[in-house]
């Protein structure tokens, strides 16, 4: 928080560039005629306060009623319908997704070196509302948590296995899921591939996603007094019409890909934390089991929403960053040190190596791996970028857009190389070097589990590794139920406080409603191919940014 | 006996706040005492204003027109948070030291059952302070 004295603001003329209307500090504002809040609905039905956008809370509520009804009754004829559209979209548009990120990524590290990089989101004399680990904790937490429990051993492995299987041609087409050229047999080539395409997963590319997505969104809120939500980042092209219609659409899209996205993972993660409990404590993974773990992430993420950003999401994103970092270290020093240490360096070269090969979108032979894989990852992360770029928006303000760009890009990605090499490579160790087959041989939800089984201590730190699992998707549940309801809100953060509460309900019970019928795959393949349209938006933010940044003052 | 009474507002429920306002402006007279009036503004534009710069002047202008009707010195005060609606018992809390205030005059809903839930400002301010709250019912 900033405080301010009255004394110290009675003076303004001391802080201000001559002639600008000032955030705090010289900036930018946008002239605009449209009132925050101006299309919502107050109310106070049953005595519970609510203050929502009327057009895009009605729609997006009708909208995710309709979808669940829909994939719940006809689950036969729509799981195969969004199966295929995911098919296609990875398969015909993956030029797209990968080209697209690439641009992302280009223009992102572009900007920490020029002069726009100085640049104050929120104005030049702005401070930071969180400290840096704070702020930091809460980027990552929201980003990319629970995937690096999920995938950070999974991964490797499976770019290694296919690797070292060498490649296969049938009818002139790669039936492997080999990146690049694979490396039959060799396997310190393999090895070194196979960890260079995951962190190619994990490293720069996602998170310049992210990256445009929160620059824009903060660019214009806290330095352009737009509101917080995805339309405002179409002003630039479309004017004062993003208050209508176009920009109500663009807005639903985002509250259903975040909702959806989380919903979708939130159901994929009971799975997968029931399964590390059934493996550790024989405990059935049973629906209901699954249902009760739903209902307890749930009930600690309306605390969290409850308590708010500082209180609730910071605190725990901090929780799972001490704890993932004793767990990483843990591993470091009790794995395979100095292969993790040596393979730290030798991954990331690999990765600079393989990054112009990996991240061509036109004519690539391993369709399957930058179909399946790359395409699929790049939809993904576009279709969660609404929502972890909104919540880095919000927590942002006050940092400079070089400070920013570090933070988000840069730190995150050597953080993934060392975590991935960690676990990954602690696992690939085991099956190559000590001959413990049980890693490979388990389903992607258990060789987190079985590569800790291996390693001593190993109930204290499955224990830990389900607890992350679990707190993980609070923090993505309680930052995506703000999300949501900001949006909903037509952009007010300070709508009634039932709102968000209600939104982090709807999540758990869409999870638990697609658990039991079915249909969590289905949606999630809906959720991707929400990407297609919000690399469009995304391609627009790129714009918005540097056409936004160019007429803000820059601080000495 | 108060010296400096702290009146927590929100501009854009000023009908709401009525009956607080009036019993902080006879209060100020009865003891002579400033008011300083608070309030905490995103950090996000919002319906009022679109920065903390402009809310804060929002409230400075507010905070003159209140002299002009309780004739009392006044001041402003206000606070800018990522998430005001769960911020705001800790941001008045904070105030009461920050400005020095031994009174406390806000005002509050009746109690209803949703409190168990979402407690009312009132209340928590209340119990998390040791200077004197005047809680005043709409």
């Amino acid at each position: 928080m900033t405080d301010k004295n009255s004394n110290q603001n009675g003076d303004k003329n001391a802080d201000d560039s001559p002639g600008i209307p000032a955030p705090e500090g010289a900036a930018n504002l946008i002239d605009t005629d449209y009132v925050i809040g101006q299309d919502n609905v107050a109310a106070a039905p049953l005595g519970v306060d609510i203050d929502l956008h009327g057009k895009v809370f009605t729609f997006s509520a009708l909208v995710i009623l309709l979808f669940v009804i829909v994939t719940l009754a006809l689950q036969n004829e729509v799981a195969p319908l969004f199966q295929g559209l995911r098919d296609w979209l990875t398969g015909n548009m993956s030029w797209f997704f990968i080209g697209g990120a690439n641009v992302f990524v280009l223009l992102t590290l572009g900007l920490i070196f020029t002069p726009l990089g100085k640049v104050r989101l929120g104005g030049q004399e702005a401070t930071p509302d969180f400290s840096y680990a704070g702020w930091f904790a809460m980027l990552f937490a929201a980003g990319m948590g629970i995937g690096l429990m999920y995938f950070g051993v999974s991964e490797p492995l499976s770019h290694y296995g296919t690797a070292m299987g060498g490649t296969a041609v049938e009818d002139g087409v790669r039936t492997d899921w080999a990146p690049l050229g694979a490396a039959a047999g060799d396997q310190s080539a393999a090895i070194s591939l196979g960890m260079a395409s995951t962190i190619f997963h994990w490293g720069i590319h996602p998170w310049a996603i992210y990256a445009v997505v929160a620059l824009a969104l903060a660019l214009f809120s806290f330095n352009k007094g737009l509101p917080l939500t995805m339309r405002s980042v179409f002003y630039p092209i479309l004017g004062e019409r993003v208050w209508g219609w176009p920009g109500h659409v663009i807005d639903v899209l985002a509250v259903f890909a975040t909702l959806f996205g989380l919903a979708t993972s939130l159901g994929l993660g009971a799975q997968q934390a029931t399964a590390g409990l059934s493996y550790l404590f024989g405990v059935e993974p049973t629906d209901t089991n699954m249902v009760l773990l739903i209902i307890a992430i749930t009930i600690v993420a309306l605390g969290s929403v409850a308590l708010g950003v500082d209180k609730g999401v910071q605190r725990l994103s901090q929780i799972n960053m001490v704890l993932a970092g004793l767990l990483l270290l843990f591993v470091i020093i009790v794995g395979p040190t100095l292969f993790i240490l040596t393979g730290f360096f030798e991954y990331l070269v690999s990765y600079f190596t393989h990054l112009p090969a990996l991240s061509n979108p036109f004519g690539r032979e391993d369709a399957n791996f930058s179909q399946g894989w790359t395409a699929f990852y790049w939809a993904w992360w576009i279709s969660w970028s609404p929502f972890v770029g909104m919540f880095i928006a919000r927590v942002s303000r006050g940092r400079t857009v070089r400070e920013f760009l570090i933070a988000v890009l840069i730190i995150p990605t050597l953080i993934s190389v060392l975590w991935m090499t960690a676990l990954g490579g602690t696992a690939i160790n085991q099956v190559v070097n000590l001959g413990l087959d049980g890693v490979a041989a388990a389903g992607g939800d258990l060789q987190l589990f079985e590569m800790l089984a291996n390693l001593p201590l190993s109930l204290i730190t499955s224990v830990i590794a389900i607890f992350l699992v679990i707190v993980f998707f609070v923090t993505s549940s309680d930052s995506g139920s703000l999300v949501i309801d900001a949006i909903t809100a037509g952009g007010k953060v300070d709508a009634p406080k039932p709102q968000r509460m209600f939104w982090a309900i709807i999540e758990g019970a869409i999870a638990i409603a697609l658990l039991l019928g079915g249909g969590l795959v289905a949606l999630q393949a809906m959720a991707v191919s929400a990407g297609l349209p919000f690399t469009l938006v995304l391609l627009v933010a790129c714009y918005a940014i540097v056409k936004g940044l160019l007429d803000e003052p820059r601080s000495a | 006996m108060f010296k400096k009474i702290l009146v927590p507002v929100d501009l854009s429920h000023l009908d709401a706040l009525q009956p607080g306002l009036t019993a902080a402006a006879d209060l100020a007279r009865h003891y002579g005492a400033e008011v300083c009036y608070f309030g905490v503004t995103a950090t996000t534009p919002g319906t009022l204003a679109r920065t903390p710069q402009e809310y804060h002047g929002l409230l400075e202008a507010f905070a003159n027109e209140q002299a002009q009707v309780h004739g009392q010195t006044t001041s402003a005060h206000s606070t800018a948070s990522p998430d005001p609606v769960a911020d705001v018992d800790d941001a008045i809390v904070d105030a009461i030291a920050a400005v020095n205030a031994d009174l406390v005059v806000m005002a509050t809903h009746l109690p209803k059952h949703l409190d168990a839930v979402v407690p009312s400002h009132g209340t928590k301010v209340a119990s998390s302070t040791d200077v004197s709250v005047f809680l005043v019912r709409q």
